[in-house]
């Protein structure tokens, strides 16, 4: 064990006669002590949280009544990502909900890319509407493929009825449940 | 002949240098961590590439577990109390001072107004044991989560309040809609998500310009 040794040998001879003290140890037992400390150390370690949390920002738009006072979309800008049931994206480009196709979160950044890569950046406006299948973990993911790939203008809006059957229609035909 | 003496020892194997480091790193666990607050439900949330720092200090929080169940968090327990007041006349609750004062050392709510007398009424103990329903708000007006939304703004004027939504990967999207309402309803359009940090994907726009702020233009 760790030792504390203060005693030497110092004192020398004392004369005959002299009884010799009995020499103590001095050296401290500190076994206990590391027990403890490592007892600690693994509690703290265990009910520790190391990673901060962090906030993201989310704007929504304001509810407007009238229909002139909402913001027009160019239809060349326009690009608009769906989220589906089981993780599944599905996007068209411009304001024609038939042309609808389908992508994952993977592949949904190479869309991204190439539509802000083929489009005039004043115009470009991504138009996010998730489905009540979709999670919150979509809605997050995708929020974050906003900033990740320097989107400055997207809304969240509601889906229309329109595009869920179109949706509806192509989950069944691919199987998706 | 003399022989040459060995001193026989017992092998003594000095540990102060190990035990030096274990209270190193025990004295900074014991000033690093920071317990995890007591939640009546268990949400994890998703990542983000977001780097800004969760603000601690006047937060009214909304956390949705996965199925859907709203609870409201208030850190602070002097707002906490006018929270409270604030709620206790305007709906009428009954409460009495020490359901007040139970409330305000309550971490966190979600029950429904109707019961949310008798929840205060039980001992500590037993009430973190009680399974809660989490605040009406599903019908569009934004349910009662609109009137504590309502009144955590009304005991907070004048300052700014962060509304924080804290929600599960598994919680749908009508769930969450369902809390935007209600801020919606009291003309709150501006949102923090909680959601655990990550890094930005290699290769993206993100990415490179974070680089460019670390190493500099190059």
């Amino acid at each position: 064990m760790a030792n504390i040794d203060a005693g030497g040998d110092g004192g020398g001879k004392k004369g005959p006669g002299v009884k010799k003290a009995k020499k103590l140890s001095t050296t401290v037992d500190m076994t206990p002590m590391v027990d403890l400390g490592f007892l600690l150390i693994t509690f703290f370690i265990f009910t520790t949280t190391m990673a901060q949390p962090t906030a993201m920002n989310l704007y929504m738009p304001k509810d407007v009544d009238k229909p002139e006072d909402q913001n027009k979309v160019k239809e060349s800008g326009a690009f608009t990502i769906m989220l589906g049931k089981q993780d599944v994206v599905y996007y068209y480009e411009g304001l024609d909900p038939t042309q609808i196709k389908t992508a994952t979160f993977k592949t949904i950044r190479d869309e991204i890319i190439r539509k802000r890569q083929n489009t005039n950046p004043e115009d470009l406006v991504v138009i996010i509407k998730p489905t009540i299948d979709a999670t919150y973990k979509n809605t997050v993911d995708i929020l974050d493929e906003m900033t990740i790939n320097g989107i400055k203008r997207y809304a969240m809006v509601d889906i229309s009825p329109q595009e869920y059957q179109l949706i509806t229609i192509t989950e069944s035909a691919a199987g998706i449940k | 002949m003399p022989s040459v003496k060995i001193k026989k020892h017992a092998p003594v194997n000095d540990m102060t240098p190990f035990v030096d480091v274990a209270f190193l790193i025990l004295s900074f666990f014991m000033l690093a961590t920071k317990f995890k607050p007591e939640e009546p439900v268990e949400v994890t949330t998703p990542n983000s590439v977001s780097s800004q720092v969760l603000p601690e200090k006047d937060a009214f929080m909304v956390s949705v577990d996965s199925k859907g169940r709203a609870f409201v968090s208030v850190d602070n327990p002097s707002f906490r109390q006018v929270l409270i007041q604030n709620l206790n006349d305007t709906r009428k609750l009954g409460l009495t001072t020490s359901e007040i004062k139970m409330f305000v050392n309550a971490p966190s709510i979600g029950v429904p107004f109707t019961q949310l007398k008798s929840l205060l009424a039980m001992d500590p103990e037993q009430a973190k044991k009680v399974a809660q329903p989490g605040i009406p708000c599903a019908d569009s007006t934004g349910g009662e989560l609109y009137y504590w939304i309502r009144d955590a703004l009304s005991a907070y004027s004048g300052r700014k309040l962060n509304l924080l939504i804290k929600a599960d990967n598994a919680t749908k999207y009508p769930d969450f809609k369902n809390i935007l309402n209600a801020f919606k309803k009291n003309d709150q359009n501006k949102f923090l998500l909680v959601t655990t940090p990550e890094d930005a994907p290699a290769g993206t726009s993100l990415y490179e310009t974070r680089q460019k702020q670390i190493y500099g233009d190059k």
